[in-house]
Protein backbone atom coordinates (compact mmCIF):
# COMPACT_ATOMS: atom_id res chain seq x y z
CA UNK A 1 0.00 0.00 0.00
CA UNK A 2 1.54 4.00 -1.10
CA UNK A 3 2.70 5.36 2.14
CA UNK A 4 2.27 9.52 1.47
CA UNK A 5 2.70 12.46 2.87
CA UNK A 6 -0.88 14.71 2.73
CA UNK A 7 -2.49 17.59 4.01
CA UNK A 8 -6.41 16.70 5.04
CA UNK A 9 -7.19 18.39 1.83
CA UNK A 10 -4.56 16.25 -0.17
CA UNK A 11 -6.05 12.97 1.57
CA UNK A 12 -9.48 14.04 0.55
CA UNK A 13 -8.97 14.87 -3.64
CA UNK A 14 -6.91 11.70 -3.93
CA UNK A 15 -9.57 9.87 -2.39
CA UNK A 16 -11.70 12.08 -5.14
CA UNK A 17 -9.47 11.40 -7.87
CA UNK A 18 -9.32 7.49 -7.14
CA UNK A 19 -13.73 7.26 -7.28
CA UNK A 20 -13.24 9.26 -10.34
CA UNK A 21 -16.95 10.69 -9.62
CA UNK A 22 -19.16 11.18 -12.57
CA UNK A 23 -19.61 14.78 -11.81
CA UNK A 24 -18.11 17.38 -9.30
CA UNK A 25 -19.50 20.77 -8.76
CA UNK A 26 -17.86 23.33 -6.24
CA UNK A 27 -17.40 26.84 -5.34
CA UNK A 28 -14.34 27.50 -3.56
CA UNK A 29 -14.16 28.53 -0.20
CA UNK A 30 -11.10 28.63 2.79
CA UNK A 31 -10.27 25.84 4.11
CA UNK A 32 -11.24 23.70 1.55
CA UNK A 33 -10.94 25.10 -1.21
CA UNK A 34 -7.99 22.96 -2.11
CA UNK A 35 -9.69 19.97 -2.07
CA UNK A 36 -11.96 20.62 -5.45
CA UNK A 37 -8.87 23.16 -6.36
CA UNK A 38 -6.58 20.01 -6.19
CA UNK A 39 -9.44 17.72 -8.17
CA UNK A 40 -9.70 20.37 -10.79
CA UNK A 41 -6.01 19.79 -11.71
CA UNK A 42 -6.55 16.16 -11.90
CA UNK A 43 -9.35 16.70 -14.34
CA UNK A 44 -7.36 19.05 -16.34
CA UNK A 45 -4.63 16.90 -16.16
CA UNK A 46 -7.30 13.89 -17.62
CA UNK A 47 -6.34 11.57 -14.70
CA UNK A 48 -10.00 11.38 -13.55
CA UNK A 49 -13.32 11.20 -15.94
CA UNK A 50 -14.91 13.82 -14.01
CA UNK A 51 -17.61 16.40 -15.94
CA UNK A 52 -16.28 19.24 -13.56
CA UNK A 53 -18.80 22.03 -13.31
CA UNK A 54 -17.29 25.40 -11.71
CA UNK A 55 -20.68 27.28 -10.75
CA UNK A 56 -20.78 31.33 -9.46
CA UNK A 57 -22.16 29.85 -6.17
CA UNK A 58 -22.45 26.82 -3.26
CA UNK A 59 -26.31 27.30 -3.69
CA UNK A 60 -25.87 26.72 -7.30
CA UNK A 61 -23.27 23.76 -6.87
CA UNK A 62 -25.15 22.06 -5.00
CA UNK A 63 -28.21 22.53 -7.13
CA UNK A 64 -26.21 21.35 -9.76
CA UNK A 65 -25.61 17.91 -7.92
CA UNK A 66 -28.98 17.35 -7.12
CA UNK A 67 -29.74 17.41 -11.05
CA UNK A 68 -26.50 15.26 -11.81
CA UNK A 69 -27.57 12.65 -8.77
CA UNK A 70 -31.14 12.89 -10.16
CA UNK A 71 -29.58 11.91 -13.75
CA UNK A 72 -27.51 9.10 -12.38
CA UNK A 73 -24.54 9.87 -12.14
CA UNK A 74 -21.71 9.46 -9.58
CA UNK A 75 -21.66 13.13 -7.87
CA UNK A 76 -19.15 14.54 -5.48
CA UNK A 77 -18.39 18.08 -3.82
CA UNK A 78 -16.61 20.43 -1.22
CA UNK A 79 -17.64 23.33 0.60
CA UNK A 80 -16.92 24.27 4.19
CA UNK A 81 -18.74 27.24 6.38
CA UNK A 82 -20.48 30.00 4.51
CA UNK A 83 -20.82 28.00 1.69
CA UNK A 84 -22.15 24.91 3.62
CA UNK A 85 -24.95 27.73 4.91
CA UNK A 86 -25.44 28.63 1.33
CA UNK A 87 -26.01 24.78 0.31
CA UNK A 88 -28.40 24.65 3.31
CA UNK A 89 -31.64 25.67 1.50
CA UNK A 90 -31.02 22.52 -0.81
CA UNK A 91 -28.96 19.53 1.63
CA UNK A 92 -32.77 18.36 2.45
CA UNK A 93 -33.84 18.14 -1.07
CA UNK A 94 -30.65 15.77 -1.68
CA UNK A 95 -31.84 14.20 1.12
CA UNK A 96 -35.95 13.89 0.73
CA UNK A 97 -35.34 12.61 -3.27
CA UNK A 98 -33.22 10.02 -1.75
CA UNK A 99 -29.77 11.55 -3.89
CA UNK A 100 -26.42 9.50 -2.49
CA UNK A 101 -24.12 12.81 -2.94
CA UNK A 102 -21.01 12.67 -1.08
CA UNK A 103 -19.64 15.59 0.12
CA UNK A 104 -16.25 16.57 2.01
CA UNK A 105 -16.76 19.30 3.86
CA UNK A 106 -14.33 21.30 6.22
CA UNK A 107 -15.35 22.27 9.41
CA UNK A 108 -15.28 26.01 9.98
CA UNK A 109 -16.89 28.68 12.02
CA UNK A 110 -20.02 30.44 11.04
CA UNK A 111 -20.12 34.21 10.45
CA UNK A 112 -20.73 36.22 12.49
CA UNK A 113 -18.23 38.39 13.19
CA UNK A 114 -16.36 36.31 10.35
CA UNK A 115 -14.06 33.99 11.27
CA UNK A 116 -12.37 31.41 8.54
CA UNK A 117 -11.24 28.92 11.33
CA UNK A 118 -12.10 25.42 12.99
CA UNK A 119 -15.53 25.12 14.94
CA UNK A 120 -18.89 22.63 14.20
CA UNK A 121 -20.62 24.98 13.94
CA UNK A 122 -21.35 24.99 9.86
CA UNK A 123 -21.54 20.62 10.17
CA UNK A 124 -24.08 21.03 13.51
CA UNK A 125 -25.91 23.75 11.73
CA UNK A 126 -27.01 21.00 9.02
CA UNK A 127 -27.13 18.07 11.22
CA UNK A 128 -31.37 17.72 10.55
CA UNK A 129 -31.05 17.85 7.20
CA UNK A 130 -31.08 14.05 6.20
CA UNK A 131 -27.72 14.39 5.37
CA UNK A 132 -24.96 11.25 7.27
CA UNK A 133 -22.54 13.14 8.90
CA UNK A 134 -19.08 11.42 9.33
CA UNK A 135 -16.10 12.66 11.77
CA UNK A 136 -12.47 12.83 11.13
CA UNK A 137 -9.81 12.35 13.74
CA UNK A 138 -6.80 13.27 11.12
CA UNK A 139 -6.25 13.08 7.50
CA UNK A 140 -6.30 8.91 7.20
CA UNK A 141 -9.32 8.65 8.86
CA UNK A 142 -10.51 11.61 6.39
CA UNK A 143 -9.11 9.46 3.44
CA UNK A 144 -10.53 6.33 4.53
CA UNK A 145 -14.02 7.77 5.50
CA UNK A 146 -14.21 9.46 2.33
CA UNK A 147 -14.11 6.54 0.64
CA UNK A 148 -16.81 4.42 2.71
CA UNK A 149 -19.12 7.00 2.50
CA UNK A 150 -20.00 6.47 -1.22
CA UNK A 151 -20.90 3.00 -0.59
CA UNK A 152 -22.66 3.98 2.32
CA UNK A 153 -24.58 6.59 0.84
CA UNK A 154 -25.27 4.87 -2.55
CA UNK A 155 -26.34 1.71 -1.20
CA UNK A 156 -29.83 1.17 -2.59
CA UNK A 157 -30.65 0.26 1.54
CA UNK A 158 -29.52 3.20 2.34
CA UNK A 159 -30.05 5.95 -0.66
CA UNK A 160 -28.74 9.51 1.36
CA UNK A 161 -26.52 11.52 0.43
CA UNK A 162 -23.56 11.41 3.06
CA UNK A 163 -20.69 14.41 4.30
CA UNK A 164 -17.38 13.20 5.57
CA UNK A 165 -15.65 16.01 8.06
CA UNK A 166 -12.45 17.28 8.52
CA UNK A 167 -11.25 20.37 11.04
CA UNK A 168 -10.41 23.23 9.40
CA UNK A 169 -6.67 24.00 9.05
CA UNK A 170 -6.01 21.45 12.25
CA UNK A 171 -6.41 18.79 9.79
CA UNK A 172 -7.48 20.28 6.31
CA UNK A 173 -3.89 22.12 6.13
CA UNK A 174 -1.85 19.49 8.49
CA UNK A 175 0.94 17.51 6.64
CA UNK A 176 0.36 13.71 7.76
CA UNK A 177 1.71 10.51 7.03
CA UNK A 178 -0.96 8.20 5.23
CA UNK A 179 -1.83 5.09 4.17
CA UNK A 180 -3.54 4.87 1.11
CA UNK A 181 -5.35 2.32 -1.10
CA UNK A 182 -3.86 1.33 -5.06
CA UNK A 183 -6.20 3.09 -7.06
CA UNK A 184 -7.58 -0.34 -9.00
CA UNK A 185 -8.24 -1.21 -4.90
CA UNK A 186 -10.64 2.23 -4.45
CA UNK A 187 -12.00 1.09 -8.08
CA UNK A 188 -13.35 -2.03 -7.08
CA UNK A 189 -14.39 -1.11 -3.65
CA UNK A 190 -16.69 1.38 -4.61
CA UNK A 191 -17.94 0.07 -7.37
CA UNK A 192 -20.50 1.91 -9.88
CA UNK A 193 -23.31 3.46 -8.82
CA UNK A 194 -26.73 1.48 -10.11
CA UNK A 195 -29.58 3.65 -9.38
CA UNK A 196 -32.91 2.16 -9.74
CA UNK A 197 -34.32 4.90 -11.94
CA UNK A 198 -33.08 8.03 -13.21
CA UNK A 199 -33.85 11.15 -15.52
CA UNK A 200 -32.16 10.25 -18.33
CA UNK A 201 -33.77 7.14 -19.18
CA UNK A 202 -35.73 8.21 -21.82
CA UNK A 203 -37.23 4.57 -21.97
CA UNK A 204 -38.63 4.87 -18.12
CA UNK A 205 -39.88 8.41 -17.39
CA UNK A 206 -40.23 9.74 -14.12
CA UNK A 207 -40.97 12.68 -11.89
CA UNK A 208 -38.68 13.69 -9.35
CA UNK A 209 -39.67 16.24 -6.87
CA UNK A 210 -42.95 17.00 -7.52
CA UNK A 211 -45.23 18.88 -5.48
CA UNK A 212 -45.97 16.78 -2.41
CA UNK A 213 -48.68 18.81 0.12
CA UNK A 214 -50.31 17.52 3.50
CA UNK A 215 -50.99 14.98 1.95
CA UNK A 216 -47.75 12.85 1.03
CA UNK A 217 -45.06 15.07 2.61
CA UNK A 218 -45.51 13.77 5.97
CA UNK A 219 -44.85 10.23 4.72
CA UNK A 220 -41.65 11.08 2.46
CA UNK A 221 -40.35 12.91 5.63
CA UNK A 222 -40.89 10.00 7.28
CA UNK A 223 -39.02 7.51 5.12
CA UNK A 224 -35.87 9.35 5.43
CA UNK A 225 -35.84 9.07 9.38
CA UNK A 226 -36.32 5.41 8.38
CA UNK A 227 -33.50 5.46 6.27
CA UNK A 228 -31.07 7.43 8.43
CA UNK A 229 -31.90 5.24 11.47
CA UNK A 230 -31.23 1.88 8.41
CA UNK A 231 -27.99 3.22 7.38
CA UNK A 232 -26.40 2.48 10.96
CA UNK A 233 -26.05 -1.21 10.02
CA UNK A 234 -24.81 -0.19 6.64
CA UNK A 235 -22.26 1.84 8.20
CA UNK A 236 -20.54 -0.82 10.02
CA UNK A 237 -21.15 -3.46 7.37
CA UNK A 238 -19.11 -0.82 4.55
CA UNK A 239 -16.39 -0.33 8.08
CA UNK A 240 -16.09 -4.43 8.28
CA UNK A 241 -15.06 -4.59 4.58
CA UNK A 242 -12.84 -1.90 5.03
CA UNK A 243 -11.31 -3.23 7.70
CA UNK A 244 -10.64 -6.45 6.25
CA UNK A 245 -8.69 -4.77 3.26
CA UNK A 246 -6.77 -2.18 5.24
CA UNK A 247 -6.52 -3.71 8.74
CA UNK A 248 -7.86 -0.06 9.98
CA UNK A 249 -11.56 -0.64 12.04
CA UNK A 250 -14.25 1.86 12.32
CA UNK A 251 -17.12 2.03 14.45
CA UNK A 252 -20.05 4.23 14.65
CA UNK A 253 -17.90 5.50 17.23
CA UNK A 254 -14.84 4.37 19.08
CA UNK A 255 -13.43 3.58 22.37
CA UNK A 256 -10.32 4.59 23.84
CA UNK A 257 -9.57 3.51 27.24
CA UNK A 258 -13.51 3.56 28.21
CA UNK A 259 -14.53 -0.02 29.36
CA UNK A 260 -12.59 0.67 32.74
CA UNK A 261 -12.59 4.77 32.88
CA UNK A 262 -14.00 6.55 36.35
CA UNK A 263 -13.72 9.87 34.20
CA UNK A 264 -14.35 10.23 30.81
CA UNK A 265 -15.19 12.64 27.96
CA UNK A 266 -16.86 12.42 24.37
CA UNK A 267 -15.66 14.50 21.37
CA UNK A 268 -15.42 14.47 18.00
CA UNK A 269 -12.85 15.51 15.11
CA UNK A 270 -9.00 16.39 15.77
CA UNK A 271 -9.46 17.21 19.89
CA UNK A 272 -9.15 13.58 19.95
CA UNK A 273 -5.98 12.96 18.99
CA UNK A 274 -4.83 15.36 21.88
CA UNK A 275 -7.14 13.93 24.46
CA UNK A 276 -5.89 10.56 24.00
CA UNK A 277 -2.53 12.23 24.57
CA UNK A 278 -4.02 13.61 28.02
CA UNK A 279 -5.19 10.44 28.73
CA UNK A 280 -2.01 8.54 28.68
CA UNK A 281 -0.56 10.64 30.91
CA UNK A 282 -3.58 10.07 33.57
CA UNK A 283 -3.32 6.01 33.34
CA UNK A 284 0.57 7.04 33.98
CA UNK A 285 -0.75 7.75 37.09
CA UNK A 286 -3.54 5.30 38.08
CA UNK A 287 -6.46 7.63 36.99
CA UNK A 288 -8.57 5.65 35.37
CA UNK A 289 -9.47 8.67 32.62
CA UNK A 290 -11.24 7.77 28.92
CA UNK A 291 -12.99 9.00 25.75
CA UNK A 292 -15.61 8.03 23.33
CA UNK A 293 -14.58 9.65 20.01
CA UNK A 294 -18.25 10.26 17.82
CA UNK A 295 -17.08 9.33 14.19
CA UNK A 296 -20.87 8.98 13.10
CA UNK A 297 -22.96 12.02 14.26
CA UNK A 298 -26.15 11.25 11.67
CA UNK A 299 -27.81 8.65 12.20
CA UNK A 300 -27.27 9.30 16.10
CA UNK A 301 -26.38 5.84 17.53
CA UNK A 302 -28.32 7.17 20.85
CA UNK A 303 -28.58 3.28 22.34
CA UNK A 304 -24.84 2.38 21.81
CA UNK A 305 -23.65 5.65 23.07
CA UNK A 306 -25.90 5.46 26.43
CA UNK A 307 -24.72 1.91 26.90
CA UNK A 308 -21.14 2.70 26.85
CA UNK A 309 -21.23 5.88 29.17
CA UNK A 310 -24.02 4.66 31.14
CA UNK A 311 -21.47 2.90 34.00
CA UNK A 312 -18.86 5.76 34.19
CA UNK A 313 -19.48 7.83 36.70
CA UNK A 314 -18.64 11.00 35.11
CA UNK A 315 -18.63 12.31 31.60
CA UNK A 316 -17.80 15.65 30.17
CA UNK A 317 -18.91 16.30 26.48
CA UNK A 318 -17.14 18.60 24.40
CA UNK A 319 -19.35 20.56 21.94
CA UNK A 320 -16.84 22.61 19.15
CA UNK A 321 -19.99 24.60 18.48
CA UNK A 322 -22.59 26.46 20.56
CA UNK A 323 -27.08 26.50 20.32
CA UNK A 324 -26.58 29.59 22.15
CA UNK A 325 -28.55 29.22 25.46
CA UNK A 326 -30.00 25.75 25.21
CA UNK A 327 -29.09 23.29 27.44
CA UNK A 328 -25.34 23.28 26.20
CA UNK A 329 -24.30 22.21 23.02
CA UNK A 330 -25.92 19.94 20.53
CA UNK A 331 -23.37 16.75 20.94
CA UNK A 332 -24.26 17.27 24.79
CA UNK A 333 -28.33 17.76 24.23
CA UNK A 334 -28.24 14.39 22.41
CA UNK A 335 -26.01 12.45 24.80
CA UNK A 336 -27.87 13.66 28.03
CA UNK A 337 -30.83 12.95 26.72
CA UNK A 338 -29.82 8.94 25.15
CA UNK A 339 -28.94 8.81 28.78
CA UNK A 340 -32.29 9.80 30.70
CA UNK A 341 -33.47 6.28 30.86
CA UNK A 342 -30.79 4.49 32.25
CA UNK A 343 -31.25 3.63 35.45
CA UNK A 344 -27.83 3.94 36.49
CA UNK A 345 -26.13 7.12 34.48
CA UNK A 346 -23.11 9.41 35.02
CA UNK A 347 -23.03 12.85 36.08
CA UNK A 348 -22.67 14.32 32.95
CA UNK A 349 -21.42 18.23 32.25
CA UNK A 350 -20.55 19.84 28.53
CA UNK A 351 -17.46 21.98 27.59
CA UNK A 352 -18.35 24.49 24.81
CA UNK A 353 -14.66 25.04 23.54
CA UNK A 354 -12.55 26.01 20.58
CA UNK A 355 -15.14 28.45 18.81
CA UNK A 356 -13.60 29.99 15.56
CA UNK A 357 -10.35 28.20 16.11
CA UNK A 358 -9.60 28.60 19.61
CA UNK A 359 -6.48 26.14 20.01
CA UNK A 360 -7.47 23.06 22.78
CA UNK A 361 -4.11 22.65 24.18
CA UNK A 362 -3.21 19.66 26.04
CA UNK A 363 -3.43 21.96 29.26
CA UNK A 364 -7.41 22.09 28.43
CA UNK A 365 -8.15 18.63 28.31
CA UNK A 366 -6.10 18.32 31.63
CA UNK A 367 -8.17 20.82 33.31
CA UNK A 368 -11.86 19.10 32.17
CA UNK A 369 -10.42 15.52 33.54
CA UNK A 370 -9.50 17.82 36.72
CA UNK A 371 -12.96 19.21 37.00
CA UNK A 372 -14.45 15.56 36.35
CA UNK A 373 -12.71 14.50 39.41
CA UNK A 374 -15.13 16.80 41.41
CA UNK A 375 -17.91 16.88 38.80
CA UNK A 376 -20.70 17.43 41.34
CA UNK A 377 -19.06 20.96 42.00
CA UNK A 378 -18.96 21.70 38.40
CA UNK A 379 -21.88 23.71 36.05
CA UNK A 380 -24.03 21.77 33.49
CA UNK A 381 -22.44 24.03 30.86
CA UNK A 382 -19.09 25.45 30.58
CA UNK A 383 -17.31 27.66 28.68
CA UNK A 384 -13.72 26.15 27.80
CA UNK A 385 -10.85 28.71 28.01
CA UNK A 386 -13.28 31.89 27.08
CA UNK A 387 -11.74 35.13 28.25
CA UNK A 388 -14.08 36.57 31.39
CA UNK B 1 -68.67 8.84 -1.15
CA UNK B 2 -65.86 6.45 0.26
CA UNK B 3 -62.84 8.21 1.98
CA UNK B 4 -59.49 7.63 -0.88
CA UNK B 5 -57.41 4.90 1.06
CA UNK B 6 -53.79 6.82 0.94
CA UNK B 7 -50.84 4.74 0.75
CA UNK B 8 -48.52 4.36 3.98
CA UNK B 9 -45.14 5.59 4.20
CA UNK B 10 -44.00 1.53 4.24
CA UNK B 11 -45.72 1.90 1.04
CA UNK B 12 -45.38 5.32 -0.65
CA UNK B 13 -42.66 4.82 -3.56
CA UNK B 14 -39.28 6.78 -2.31
CA UNK B 15 -37.86 9.48 -2.80
CA UNK B 16 -40.81 11.36 -4.25
CA UNK B 17 -40.36 9.56 -7.57
CA UNK B 18 -43.52 9.01 -9.48
CA UNK B 19 -44.43 8.15 -12.89
CA UNK B 20 -44.09 11.22 -15.40
CA UNK B 21 -46.03 13.50 -17.09
CA UNK B 22 -48.35 14.12 -13.62
CA UNK B 23 -47.87 18.14 -14.55
CA UNK B 24 -51.00 16.82 -16.96
CA UNK B 25 -53.28 16.10 -14.06
CA UNK B 26 -52.74 19.33 -12.63
CA UNK B 27 -54.14 22.75 -13.96
CA UNK B 28 -52.49 25.68 -13.52
CA UNK B 29 -53.69 27.80 -15.88
CA UNK B 30 -55.61 29.80 -13.03
CA UNK B 31 -52.39 31.49 -12.10
CA UNK B 32 -52.87 32.92 -15.45
CA UNK B 33 -53.44 37.43 -15.34
CA UNK B 34 -52.54 37.41 -19.19
CA UNK B 35 -52.81 35.22 -22.26
CA UNK B 36 -51.28 34.68 -24.95
CA UNK B 37 -53.32 34.79 -28.18
CA UNK B 38 -52.48 32.98 -31.64
CA UNK B 39 -53.37 35.14 -35.13
CA UNK B 40 -53.08 32.07 -37.51
CA UNK B 41 -52.55 33.95 -40.42
CA UNK B 42 -49.59 36.09 -39.01
CA UNK B 43 -47.88 32.63 -38.08
CA UNK B 44 -44.90 31.61 -39.82
CA UNK B 45 -44.60 28.50 -38.09
CA UNK B 46 -41.12 28.70 -37.00
CA UNK B 47 -42.36 26.81 -33.43
CA UNK B 48 -40.10 29.34 -31.42
CA UNK B 49 -42.89 29.85 -29.19
CA UNK B 50 -43.23 25.63 -28.96
CA UNK B 51 -39.20 25.78 -28.32
CA UNK B 52 -39.29 28.07 -25.32
CA UNK B 53 -42.71 27.72 -24.01
CA UNK B 54 -41.82 26.83 -19.94
CA UNK B 55 -45.35 24.75 -19.40
CA UNK B 56 -45.35 23.03 -22.72
CA UNK B 57 -48.52 24.61 -23.47
CA UNK B 58 -47.78 25.53 -27.54
CA UNK B 59 -50.04 22.62 -28.69
CA UNK B 60 -49.10 21.11 -32.23
CA UNK B 61 -50.70 18.49 -34.92
CA UNK B 62 -48.23 17.22 -37.85
CA UNK B 63 -45.34 19.68 -36.53
CA UNK B 64 -47.45 22.74 -37.07
CA UNK B 65 -48.44 25.35 -34.50
CA UNK B 66 -52.50 25.04 -33.26
CA UNK B 67 -52.67 27.05 -30.51
CA UNK B 68 -52.51 26.96 -26.73
CA UNK B 69 -52.64 24.98 -23.73
CA UNK B 70 -55.14 27.19 -21.55
CA UNK B 71 -55.38 24.66 -18.62
CA UNK B 72 -51.06 24.67 -18.63
CA UNK B 73 -50.38 27.66 -19.90
CA UNK B 74 -49.37 30.25 -17.14
CA UNK B 75 -49.73 33.44 -19.07
CA UNK B 76 -45.66 34.34 -18.84
CA UNK B 77 -45.91 36.01 -22.13
CA UNK B 78 -41.89 33.96 -23.21
CA UNK B 79 -43.83 33.20 -26.48
CA UNK B 80 -45.09 36.77 -26.84
CA UNK B 81 -41.52 37.96 -26.49
CA UNK B 82 -39.80 35.67 -28.48
CA UNK B 83 -42.07 35.38 -31.65
CA UNK B 84 -40.20 36.80 -34.40
CA UNK B 85 -43.38 38.28 -36.75
CA UNK B 86 -43.39 42.00 -37.26
CA UNK B 87 -45.18 44.91 -35.23
CA UNK B 88 -48.92 44.73 -37.27
CA UNK B 89 -48.65 41.52 -38.01
CA UNK B 90 -48.08 39.50 -34.52
CA UNK B 91 -48.72 36.14 -34.49
CA UNK B 92 -48.46 36.00 -30.59
CA UNK B 93 -50.17 38.84 -28.76
CA UNK B 94 -51.07 39.10 -25.11
CA UNK B 95 -54.46 40.18 -23.68
CA UNK B 96 -55.45 40.56 -19.98
CA UNK B 97 -57.64 38.02 -18.33
CA UNK B 98 -60.76 39.65 -17.14
CA UNK B 99 -63.45 38.16 -15.35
Amino acid sequence: MPIAAKTGNEAMAEAMRQINPDVVAAYPITPATEVVMIFAQFVADGLVDTEYIPVESEHSAMSACVGASAAGARVMTGTSSQGLALMYEILPIASALRLPIIMSEVNRALSGPINIHCDHSDTMGGRDFGWIQIFSENAQEAYDNLLQAVRIAEDPRVKLPAMVTTDGFIISHCMEKIEMLEDSEVKAFVGERKPAANLLDTEHPITIGALDLQDYYFEHRRQVAEAMGGSAPIILEVADEFAKKTGRKYGLFDEYKLADAEIAMVALGSTCGTAKVVIDELRAKGIKAGMLKIRVFRPFPAEKIAEALAKIPAVAVLDRSDSLNAQGGPVFTEIRSALYDKAKKPKIINYIYGLGGRDIMLTDIRSIFSDLQSVDKQKLVNYLGVRE
Amino acid sequence: MTEEKKPGWKELPEGDVLESGTAVKFNTGGWRSSRPLWTQSNCIQCLICWIVCPDSSVTTKDGKMTGFDYDHCKGCGICDKECPTKPGKRAITMEAEKK
